[in-house]
């Protein structure tokens, strides 16, 4: 099968998907290129995992159209498949077998001969850092281990398109960091990534572009930077008042800032200059309890677009 | 030269076996020697005095047991209820296991392994496993001196299709399930009554009437017939192929049901 350089590795037309009278999915576009690391971001429910599953091919798509490495999951399901990696959200690893005895079945699954089972799952074990864990059972592994395995076992077959579910949710910041550097590898080995998060630092360290999802809905599309550039003000004057002060603030914040967005525990104010922004606020005899000027994030750009925070 | 891949799911699910097989075999030969020595041998004893005493004049219970020692008789009917039990027992648990607990079938689904390779794959497993326990139950019947004549050696393929006619049928009943509640009602309503009533212990002919026809229908006493007929030497052809081709049917039917039900709670 031949296909050009610039032929998209997934395209997304329309795609929809629908749980009975629900609709996860409404009609997104997207389309990912070989090489890239693209990012769905959304707060739960969002749709995001649905929309991996019809990637990954287990799940049926409802509507629209779906291309995944040049073929139509309907027809191509186990052949697609065969050149995924999946991370799934939750780990479906096997608690019986011992961690190494979890990479090589998932090998033969793929009919992957022993002998290359066996040398893989060496090189995997030391790319994940488990060399020592080889013969333990996967109950005792801690949360940031197992997805460590899971991520190793989504390479045995060395895809060309590594799907991850949320990898980080629900770990410590060790383990995050250790996970986002292996996947960092992954990337300049030039395997194309395509991950769902609600953790703006997660999509900013590893998308190259990204979609923001809310209700079913790709509301915005863009690198990280242009999404903030195009969303938000290149700074925010975050401050936070003594209880109660904040909602006796009418009109004493306006026009402090190109926008001002009021959280239920502070006050966000978008300007170009945060520390400008600050010197006005004190000025106007406004003294919040703490005050920091700081970088716009994607988080910003979450809350422009839906009025909500990212981890509802 | 691509493997089935219903064969990688049962390569699988052998990687597992290996774990607990030495367990797995004494508890498969335990089981029947404690079956046959309690019932066979102890109660057997008593009932064999009784057919004495009250079967000179009546043909009683010797003519009804067919003719042949209560250890005889019951031997194979409790070959056909263990292949049962054990039949239920891996198409419950592991069943939900797979889908709920572990969820190693979702990890299988997303390798070129199909919905109905899983399955497949899991149903192989369980008729090697009924074939085990069923040949360990055989032994042990040699060696209690339970069987009569070399025909007997049929009642084993006989067991094993009658645990796969319960096989297919749970296992579609386990793919419905949220969570193990529901096999509490199946072992209690289902299981032991036709364990208790499908003519392994005593001849459903001993049961009124009603009751008798309910039996009839059940697979577990036709699985009994079936095992007991062929180890006792006293099957025809007409009997084994009605036998036969219920319990197959079911077995097939069960399938059917198993895929579907597979389906909605995998393709999601």
């Amino acid at each position: 099968m031949l296909e050009t350089p610039t032929a998209p590795l997934l395209r997304a037309r329309g795609l929809t998907k629908r749980f009975g009278g629900i609709t996860a999915v409404d009609a997104i576009d997207f389309d990912v290129a070989p090489g890239e690391s693209f990012g769905f971001l959304g707060p739960n429910g969002a749709g995001k995992t649905s929309a991996m599953r019809m990637i990954a091919c287990v799940s049926p798509v409802s509507g629209g159209e779906l291309s995944v490495l040049g073929m139509d999951p309907r027809v191509d399901g186990p052949r697609i498949r065969a050149r995924l990696g999946v991370v799934p959200q939750q780990d479906t690893l096997d608690m019986e077998l011992t961690v190494s005895e979890n990479l090589s079945i998932y090998g033969r699954y793929f009919d992957l001969p022993r002998n290359l089972i066996r040398e893989r799952v060496a090189d995997l074990l030391d790319f994940v850092q488990l060399t020592e864990r080889a013969r333990d059972q996967v109950e005792s592994l801690s949360g940031g281990m197992k997805r460590r395995l899971t991520i190793a076992r989504s390479l045995i077959n060395e895809p060309d398109l590594l799907l991850l579910d949320e990898p980080t949710t629900g770990l410590d910041p060790q383990a995050r960091h250790l996970l986002w550097d292996r996947l960092y590898r992954l990337k300049q080995k030039g395997v194309t990534l395509v991950l769902t998060t609600h953790y703006m630092d997660e999509a900013e360290q590893l998308c190259d572009r990204l979609v923001v999802m809310d209700k079913a809905r790709i509301v915005a599309e863009g690198s990280p930077r242009q999404l903030i550039e195009q969303h938000s003000s290149r700074e925010v004057l975050e401050m936070r008042f003594p209880v109660g002060v904040q909602d006796s603030l009418d009109g004493a914040l306006d026009g402090l800032g190109e926008r001002v967005e009021r959280l239920p525990d502070r006050v966000l104010v978008y300007a170009d200059d945060g520390d400008v922004a600050a010197i006005a606020a004190h000025e106007r005899g406004l003294r919040p309890e703490m005050s920091l000027v700081r970088r716009s994030s994607l988080e910003d750009v979450f809350l422009r677009l839906t009025g909500r925070s990212l981890v509802d | 030269m691509a493997t089935p891949p219903a064969l990688l799911v049962l390569e699988h699910e052998l990687l597992l076996y290996r774990r607990v097989w030495r367990g797995s075999i004494v508890s498969s030969f335990l089981n029947p020697v404690l079956f046959l020595a309690a019932m066979g041998v102890g109660l057997g004893s008593y009932v064999s005095q009784h057919a004495g005493t009250a079967g000179a004049s009546t043909g009683g219970t010797a003519a009804a047991l067919g003719g042949v020692s209560y250890l005889v008789f019951i031997a194979p009917g409790l070959l056909a209820s263990t292949a049962m039990q054990a039949a239920a027992g891996e198409s419950t648990f592991p069943i939900i296991g797979g889908i709920v607990w572990d969820r190693t079938f979702l990890g299988m689904l997303t390798t070129p392994i199909r919905v109905h390779d899983v399955l497949l794959g899991k149903i192989a497993y369980i008729c090697l496993r009924l074939t085990l326990v069923c040949s360990v139950f055989f032994v042990v019947m040699l060696l209690f001196g339970a069987t009569h004549g070399p025909q007997a050696i049929l009642a084993v393929p006989a067991a094993v299709l009658t645990g796969l006619a319960f096989t297919t049928p749970i296992v579609a009943y386990s793919a419905t399930q949220k969570d193990a509640t529901g096999f509490n009602a199946l072992f209690r309503f289902g299981v032991i009554p036709l364990f208790l009533f499908s003519g392994t212990f005593f001849p459903i002919a001993q049961l009124p009437g009603l009751l008798q026809a309910l039996a009839l229908a059940t697979p577990l006493w036709h699985g009994v017939d079936l095992c007991r007929t062929l180890a006792l030497g006293t099957a025809d052809a007409p009997g084994v192929l009605i036998h036969v081709t219920y319990l197959g049917a079911i077995a097939a039917g069960g399938l059917l049901l198993a895929e579907r039900a597979f389906r909605r709670r995998l393709e999601l």
